[in-house]
């Protein structure tokens, strides 16, 4: 690890402030992807604002008919939330099977769709459910704040500080885990919310994408039989040891027809 | 049977330490005014090295000093087995430099150390060093190592061959092939493993002006054979001057067996800057330069008579050593593995050529098992082939070619005597607590969840006890094998076990006390054992190979003798008798047919305390040395069946049920047996569907870290059904076999011939080792695409 300057916010305006301005500084939320970088010295940040102890960032919140999710809200708390289990099972479901528990109780939903990694599952939940990604300065849709690997909508000064997810009829998600690290090799988030039909697929490409597909077949029938015929193009999936293009291709047939079923 | 003794389901003494995080590992001891070493190791797999400059790493903050190999001119580390060619001529041993002289041949290979005053600044100046390298061309695979035109590693091995080896009859077995009704056929190849113990190593070195005396601290297995190496051929330091300790070490499965650079380097470098240094690796680290294991291609054949006879069996197989000969490299796939070919069959006739290379990456040495489970591998797979050409029942062809329970000793057509056995029983025992007989009807009910479930039997049987030191000396090793114990009886009757052997996991603290514990008759409570440090104990070999009680607790067994026997005569003389009417039973020495008796305690004090003692024919005190060379090895053996189940959709198989039914001669602890079956069959069942180590075309390490390296976790396993059949070793005191290695020897192949078997109804015959859930997809789409397609 190289030296740092490390800063607690005790705000959300603090961390901004703290971030303004300083083009290498790096904000750290649960640190499950960014504490081992610096373990590995592959990454040389100047500073370091930790975002753990602001607490309007944490927390979760039923608003109208949307669940609104605090950005440092870790992944156990959403995995045995009341209101995501009543409200949306299939996002309580996701969140339990990230990582293992010693990530499950340290990182946060905010980290994980700041830091979209092509293998996390929180995006494909995000874009699924037509989430709103509220930040300090705006409100961005789903389907314009995941731009590409490790890539996203935000500002270098802009702190993600709370996910809405609109409550859907219908919503399931299935994965296939890497083996060895139990990232997504293959994760499918479907969903039926106001009559319209989303599935996302993360872990297969360079970043989560919508299945539109699957998306026109499932309106038109919601079952898995409407989806098991349809084949993803291996073009551009991603593919390392574990899984080959073709078979991630293969898998997200697959999961999508195993989330229809999750989802009923 | 007492409470303590040998048989009792003791709990581990230890574990009261460990779980509670009270050990003492090597990263735990921090000597006044220590200091830390870095190395700066290759990010290359093959590169000359044309310049290194230091000199800005020398003037960093905090750092004491710079070390290349320029600067360190020490012996190599040594290889300890000498391997002949067929052709007489001795292998290709080239230098194994402690720091790279001049060139690199894997990633992780040291160039550079940095001492400095923490670890952090060691690090940060180590960045600093500028490595002028010239990349060349790498070789991986051992296949293509050993093709004209391979990129060469070492001037020494030409062809990058270090030998060209065989064992066996040639002629008889191609008399036998000649005549065969049936040949089998299979070509496998055993994947390479990262051993991954919990602790990574470490080592610190320290050196006292006022005696001269060197002290390393380690992570080893062996300390008394790593002050040999190093002392002797490394660092030319005297071994009254070199102390080595190993104290609480966090497992090893042989990686930790080997004499390796940074402890070279700790304990030259803190001679030279006046300061104890510590190295600890990183867990990238240990994947880049702990010895790894296995890595094996082999063709095989089998030939059977019409009624499935095994007539003889031909192997060749190319084996890859890595960048350097480890210590035990050269042995592990010849002696440790052509000798098990017969395994439990009366095959008449075996041949088996090995070629083994040198290719641009991590070497390879012994891993749990260490050439017995490449070699269990090779048999079942191919008797499982067979089996299913010939159709027939698997557990039936092995039962019908097994060595008879009254044909021991056994003489191999592979160098091997076995003195005992009975593979029938634990087949049957094995058959029946899988429950055989019932798989088809699991079979098809989970064909009706649309999964393919299939079972996979294997026999296995080990050479353990390693070694009978002439033979081993006659086959190359370079080192004796026998163990010792030293049994010191305090005044008070109380005990303290001093061994050669090491404990990294195996709880001698425990199973050795309780051998003290069944033939004195004292309590457990008042037995410790010492092992790890050469000052202390005395010379002996260490643990590798299921040695520690077939030889250590042997040599134990003995100097247990020597104490009872002193006792006797010390006995006779308080109780005013002959020494031949004096009995030892459960800590007592009594005249027989008489209730007159001494307790072992007072025979003890006796002894400490000679105001009445035979003075003038007997040296006083309790305390007794004895050393232990096997008359031969000890012939672990057993049946492994597994059951999984294979999702269709995915790829994925699931082990659903695992049995173990082994023979390890006499249990002295059945809850430490039963935990070494269990570690044994998660590595077992890791490689063959989750470990593997894949290296690149350039020779870097794609596996180098957890996030792909696949680790088993409990929730890849299921419960197991454990038991032992036993039939005692004829050969050693104890009747022991070993039981550390057996489960990673029969798992892989039961695992995998329980893949083919699901696959089968399909059409698949083969199944490469690990059986991930892609290749597993991609078989089953071969076979049911075309179908698909019409």
């Amino acid at each position: 690890m190289y030296n740092f300057d490390y800063q607690r916010a005790q705000t959300v305006a603090d961390a901004a402030k703290a971030l303004s301005g300083k083009e290498e500084a790096k904000l750290l939320a649960g640190g499950m992807t960014l504490i081992p970088t610096l373990k590995q010295r592959l990454a040389k940040p100047s500073d370091l604002i930790d975002l753990g102890r602001i607490a309007e960032l944490k927390g979760i919140k039923r608003e109208g008919n949307a669940v609104v999710i605090g950005a440092m809200t870790r992944h156990v708390e959403v995995a045995t939330s009341d209101v995501v289990k009543s409200a949306i099972p299939a996002l309580a479901h996701l969140a339990e099977g990230i990582g293992d528990p010693q990530v499950r109780n340290r990182g946060t939903i905010g980290g994980s769709i700041a830091n979209n990694d092509p293998a996390a599952d929180y995006p494909s939940a995000v874009l699924a459910l037509n989430a709103t990604v509220i930040t300090n300065k705006r409100k961005i849709a789903a389907d314009d704040f995941f731009k590409g690997m490790f890539e996203t909508a935000l500002a270098p000064d802009e702190i993600v500080t709370a996910v809405s997810f609109p409550q859907a009829e219908k919503a399931g998600y299935s994965k296939f885990p890497n083996p060895a690290s139990r990232y997504a090799v293959v994760g499918v988030f479907v969903a039926r919310t106001g009559g319209q039909v989303r599935v996302a697929v993360t872990g297969a490409g360079p970043v989560v994408f919508r299945q539109k597909d699957m998306e026109a077949a499932l309106a038109k029938s919601w079952s898995p039989d409407a989806v098991a015929a349809i084949k993803q193009s291996a073009n551009g999936l991603n593919a390392d040891i574990h899984a080959s293009a073709e078979y991630r291709a293969h898998l997200v047939t697959v999961m999508a027809k195993r989330a229809v079923t999750a989802a009923g | 049977m007492s409470s303590t003794g040998i048989g009792a389901p003791v709990r581990r003494k230890e574990d009261a330490r460990f779980l509670t995080g009270r050990g003492t590992y090597t990263d735990d001891i921090n000597r006044p005014g220590q200091v830390h070493a870095f190395i700066l190791r290759s990010p290359h797999a093959h590169a000359e090295i044309k310049g290194i400059d230091t000199a800005k790493a020398k003037a960093a903050p905090g750092v004491l000093t710079v070390y290349t190999g320029a600067d360190m001119q020490v012996g190599g580390l040594p290889c300890g087995w000498l391997i002949h060619s067929k052709d007489g001529s001795p292998m290709a041993e080239p230098p194994h430099p402690v720091l790279a002289q001049g060139k690199v041949r894997h990633i992780g290979d040291p160039v550079a150390v940095v001492i400095a005053e923490t670890r952090a600044e060691a690090k940060d100046a180590a960045e600093l060093i500028a490595v002028d390298y010239n990349t060349l061309a790498a070789v991986v695979a051992a296949e293509d190592a050993l093709k004209p035109g391979a990129p060469q590693l070492h001037e020494q091995a030409k062809g990058n061959l270090c030998y060209d080896w065989h064992l066996g009859d040639k002629a008889a077995v191609d008399a036998a092939f000649a005549k065969a009704a049936h040949v089998a056929r299979i070509d496998i190849v055993n994947n390479r493993l990262v051993p991954n113990a919990m602790e990574p190593r470490a080592a610190i070195g320290e050196y006292d002006r006022a005696t001269g005396e060197h002290t390393l601290y380690t992570t080893s297995q062996n300390p008394h054979v790593i002050r040999l190496l190093m002392g002797a051929f490394v660092l030319q330091l005297p071994e009254h001057k070199l102390r080595v300790v190993a104290p609480d070490v966090g497992g090893g499965f042989g990686s930790k067996i080997y004499h390796y650079a940074e402890e070279a380097i700790v304990t030259w470098a803190s001679a030279r800057v006046n300061r104890p240094i510590k190295w600890t690796a990183e867990r990238g680290e240990s994947f880049a330069s702990d010895a790894q294991g296995r890595d094996h291609v082999t063709h095989a054949e089998l030939a059977l008579d019409k009624n499935g006879k095994f007539l003889a069996l031909r192997v060749a197989t190319i084996a890859n050593l890595g960048g350097y000969l480890s210590t035990f490299s050269t042995a592990i796939p010849t002696y440790l593995y052509g000798t098990l070919l017969a395994g439990t069959y009366t095959t008449p006739a075996v041949y088996v050529e090995v070629k083994s290379a040198f290719t641009n990456t991590v070497p390879v040495d012994a891993y749990r098992g260490a050439g017995r489970p490449e070699a269990c591998y090779v048999i079942e797979r191919i008797v499982d082939t067979a089996a299913r050409e010939m159709k027939i029942d698997p557990a039936e062809l092995r039962r019908r070619n097994f060595i008879p329970k009254d044909a021991y000793p056994y003489q191999t057509p592979v160098a091997l005597t076995y003195d005992s056995g009975d593979y029938f029983t634990t087949l049957d025992m094995a058959l029946k607590a899988a429950d055989y007989a019932g798989f088809e009807q699991r079979r098809q009910e989970a064909a009706r969840r649309g999964k393919l479930r299939g079972i996979g039997i294997a026999t296995y049987i080990e050479a353990c006890g390693i070694a009978p030191s002439a033979v081993a000396g006659a086959l190359g090793a370079r080192a004796g094998l026998y163990e010792t114990a030293e049994l010191r009886v305090h005044p008070t009757g109380s005990v303290t076990v001093f061994t050669g052997t090491h404990s990294h996991g195996q709880g001698h603290e425990t199973t050795f006390a309780q051998l003290v514990s069944e033939r004195l008759g004292v309590p457990i409570e008042m037995v410790d054992v010492v092992h790890g440090d050469t000052n202390k104990i005395p010379f002996g070999m260490g643990t590798y190979g299921s040695r520690s009680l077939p030889v250590g607790g042997s040599a134990l067994f003995k100097a247990i003798d020597k104490v009872v026997n002193k006792g006797k005569k010390i006995a006779a003389h308080l109780l005013e008798t002959d020494e031949a009417d004096i009995e030892f039973k459960d800590g007592k020495y009594s005249i027989a047919g008489t209730d007159k008796n001494v307790a072992f305690g007072q025979v003890a004090f006796a002894a400490y305390v000679p105001h009445n003692y035979p003075i003038e024919e007997l040296e006083p005190g309790l305390d007794e040395t004895s050393f232990y060379d096997p008359k031969n090895f000890t012939y672990p053996a057993g049946c492994h069946i597994a059951e999984i189940e294979i999702d269709r959709d995915t790829g994925i198989v699931s082990v659903e049920r695992f049995t173990a039914a082994d023979d390890f001669g006499r249990i002295v602890n059945p809850l430490i047996v039963e935990g070494q079956v269990h570690g044994g069959l998660a590595q077992g069942i890791g490689q063959a569907l989750l470990e593997n180590a894949v290296y690149d075309e350039d020779g870097q390490l794609v596996t180098g870290s957890f996030m792909d390296y696949c680790m088993p976790r409990a929730d890849d396993l299921p419960a197991f059904d454990v038991a032992t059949h036993t039939t005692l070793c004829t050969h050693n005191p104890l009747g022991v076999k070993g039981c550390g290695e057996a489960g990673a020897i029969g798992a892989p192949a039961a695992v995998m011939n329980a893949v083919v078997n699901a696959l089968a109804p399909l059409g698949v015959t083969d199944m490469e080792m690990p059986a991930t859930a892609e290749r597993v997809w991609r078989a089953i789409a071969e076979k049911t695409m075309p179908r698909a397609a019409e």
